[in-house]
């Protein structure tokens, strides 16, 4: 993954509450087994309608917002599904920023794997860096990983809080899994010892006849 | 419905991120208390079971989460398995994993071992995972096997869902397991690579809400009527950042089956997990399908499943309640689990409702789900009634379905479907004779699958079809583009099947010959 230190791009509203994954990535969308493509399918009921045409009152088909790099959302953003793809699309359309007053859970930690910055901001300054992007299209926010800080071209200037882990996994592009296995031995010491207490829960998955 | 409702400290919409909570969570470090010390503070279940799989505490507020089992599916694991390959990371722990073709197979009623699908794309997700599976040794329950479902039915009936487990999976319902006491959440396409390579997951410790519900609930009132009605209360984003544990009179006369359909929606609530203490109701039900406890593992593990629950004193820090007494069957109104009303209710009208982003969704979501401001829900046209999922695809569901549809038919212009949570909860039904009663009434019988719940596979509906639906989700284009959603029990779904409208099924008219419709 690589490191993010500093954003800058230019902004667009979604005035949307409980912006779910479903409405993110449809499930047409979901049918590969790589991450490619998923532009195509990002906000797709949004951007298009029945017969395909773009709708023109959705921001992201104004050409005012052609290559925004920064989305300002509603409460509970990416709710409802865990599908990564969601992530994935986003960024594979040059998003690299969300703020919103709250995020879903599993997309707060989709993003994180994958280095989208997620800032969680009070509903009273998300608005008005919505109202600055639909009155100045492109009002460009600048949000600095390192000071978590935000600032906007219309005169915002807001501090965020982010866990620590989250902060030093975006900004040293950290690999997890890699982390993680630093910790093989004790993993294993653990599983040992919790199989020696709970013998039935050893090889679990292969518990009764069925399957395979 | 007045259901009261008690707030203990402070409860706010609550995420990892919020600025708020992560001071919160800093200030209240991820205690290990050792349980043998006298004057260890008293814990709730929640973490009880965070700290018997916590291998390591990585920092203040994430440990590093021993995982007992992690369920796969076709759509959400191809790209993790790449991501192994391409780091020459193996599986250590296969017998911990179990895969499910569930999402993308189509559900046409042929016999198990002819189900093909046709789909050239969705038939290379179900042939890469099982290349993957015979790759690292994985079980897999593919596309012809009779024992195929969709992985939150078909795990637990094999027994492989016990108290005092931590279960994860590339899918978010999968806090359905709280049901037999054990913590299960959703993941994404990164951690499930990271619990594939590690068997860990680095897991952030949330924090703990009780809801409380007594008193016996309602004829015709069904534990997804209790969910709805407790989503509809505390909202999409009630529970973002808690685990609930469930508990109370009303939650300890539940079957198990019921108790899934309670824990499966909790997510919808936002809730990271959902937890209820197992009683003997479900260490009866896990013991039923375990057969490798029979012998001199069953009082270990019955000893240890008793102190599976939050101690006397354990400190919440968030509370509700709820009296079954005001509860019925409720229907939702728009495109969130939240919007949602008795079935003898009404939709809003956002013209009475305080300017703000309430009023704003639910203009929007009564746009789409076209009803009108203030309408009466009971008496709307219905095209397609769907009944299934992981929230309500159970024998039990199929019984309460069946037992409305018993000499009735389904109304004329309604398409009406009845898709098995599983293979084998298709053959019980069978044997009970529900396929009869379901195919009397007109309903297709179909093979198991997650359907037309999220509409992957070939089961989608047509822009304007209203569908009265068992579900889980309501969200715009769901079941398909443009068309809407009204999520309902399995009763209610065949009320409405049979008069073609919103039906209040305790107000069915009686089947002549019989006393009772139910």
């Amino acid at each position: 993954m690589n490191p993010v230190r500093r954003i800058e791009g230019r902004s667009a509203a979604l005035r949307l509450e409980n912006l779910d994954t479903d409405q993110i990535m449809p499930k047409q969308f979901l049918r590969g087994i790589d991450k490619q493509g998923l532009s195509q399918g990002l906000f797709h009921d949004l951007r298009f309608d029945g017969e395909g045409r773009e709708r023109p009152g959705f921001v992201l088909n104004q050409p005012a917002y052609a290559g925004v790099s920064v989305l300002i959302g509603g409460n509970n953003f990416g709710c409802g599904s865990s599908r990564e793809h969601a992530v994935w699309g986003l960024q594979q359309a040059g998003i690299r920023a969300v703020v919103a007053p709250g995020f879903g859970e599993i997309f707060y930690s989709n993003a994180m794997g994958n280095g989208l910055l997620l800032v969680t901001l009070p509903e009273a300054e998300v608005r008005r860096l919505m109202d600055e992007a639909d009155a100045v299209p492109g009002n460009t926010v600048e949000i600095d990983v390192e000071t978590l800080t935000l600032r906007s071209a219309g005169g915002v200037e807001a501090r965020f809080e982010m866990l620590p882990r989250h902060q030093r996994m975006l900004l040293e592009g950290l690999d997890a899994i890699g982390l993680s296995m630093t910790y093989r031995d004790r993993i294993e010491a653990f599983a040992a010892a919790h199989w020696a207490a709970q013998p039935w829960l050893k090889d679990v998955a292969r518990a009764s006849g069925g399957g395979r | 419905m007045t259901i009261t409702n008690t707030v203990i400290g402070t409860i706010r919409a609550s995420d990892a991120a919020d600025a708020a909570d992560a001071k919160d969570i800093i200030d209240s470090p991820v205690a290990t208390p050792d349980p043998k010390s006298s004057n260890a503070p008293p814990r709730t279940l929640y973490r009880k079971l965070v700290d018997g799989h916590t291998v390591a505490t990585l920092d203040a507020q994430n440990v590093l989460l021993f995982c007992d089992l992690h369920l796969m599916n076709e759509y959400t694991s191809p790209q993790a398995f790449t991501g192994l390959r391409e780091q020459g990371r193996g599986v250590p722990m296969p017998g911990q994993q179990v895969a499910v073709v569930s999402h993308i197979i189509p559900t046409h009623a042929v016999p198990s071992a002819l189900r093909v699908i046709a789909d050239p794309p969705s038939a290379l997700q179900a042939s890469n995972l099982k290349a993957n599976c015979d790759r690292h040794g994985i079980r897999l329950f593919d596309t012809t096997d009779a024992l195929q479902g969709i992985e939150h039915v078909v795990a637990p009936e094999h027994g492989m869902i016990r108290p005092g487990m931590v279960v994860i999976c590339g899918d978010s319902h999968t806090t359905t397991y709280g049901a037999l006491g054990a913590l299960g959440f959703g993941i994404g396409t990164t951690e499930v690579e990271h619990v594939l390579a590690t068997q860990t997951l680095v897991y952030r410790v949330a924090r703990d809400m009780r809801i409380r519900v007594d008193g016996p609930l309602p004829a015709g009132t069904t534990a997804k009527d209790l969910v709805l009605a407790i989503i509809g209360r505390i909202g999409a984003q009630g529970a973002r950042g808690y685990v609930v544990e469930f508990c109370g009179t009303t939650i300890d006369a539940l079957s198990v089956e019921a108790r899934f359909t309670l824990c499966n929606m909790a997510v919808e609530a936002g809730a990271r997990g959902a937890l209820i203490a197992p009683d003997a109701t479900a260490i009866n039900y896990v013991l039923a399908r375990s057969p490798d406890l029979a012998g001199e593992w069953r009082e270990p593990a019955l000893a240890r499943w008793r102190t599976l629950r939050s101690d006397p004193g354990a400190r919440f820090d968030a509370e509700h309640r709820f009296d079954a007494a005001d509860i019925g069957p409720q229907v939702t109104w728009g495109t969130s689990p939240d919007q949602v009303a008795p079935i003898d209710g009404h939709a809003p009208d956002p013209a009475r409702m305080a300017v703000g982003p309430a009023r704003d969704s639910a203009e929007r979501a009564l746009r789409y789900t076209r009803l009108e401001a203030g309408a009466a829900l009971a008496g709307t046209p219905i095209q397609h009634v769907f009944i299934g999922s992981c929230t309500n695809g159970r024998i039990e569901d199929l019984r309460a379905a069946a037992a409305v549809l018993r000499g009735r038919r389904v109304a004329p212009g309604v398409r009406a479907m009845v898709v098995p949570g599983s293979g084998a909860v298709r053959a019980m039904a069978e044997a009970e004779g529900l396929d009869r009663v379901f195919l009397d009434a007109g309903f297709e019988w179909r093979q198991p699958g997650c359907s037309m719940c999220l509409a992957m596979n070939d089961d989608v509906l047509a822009d304007g079809i209203r569908c009265a639906s068992t579900t889980n989700r309501n969200f715009e284009g769901r079941q398909g583009r443009g068309a809407i959603t009204h999520l309902m029990s399995p009763a209610m779904a065949a009320a409405a099947a049979v008069t073609g409208r919103l039906t209040d099924v305790r107000r069915l008219p009686p089947v002549l010959g019989e006393e009772s419709p139910r």
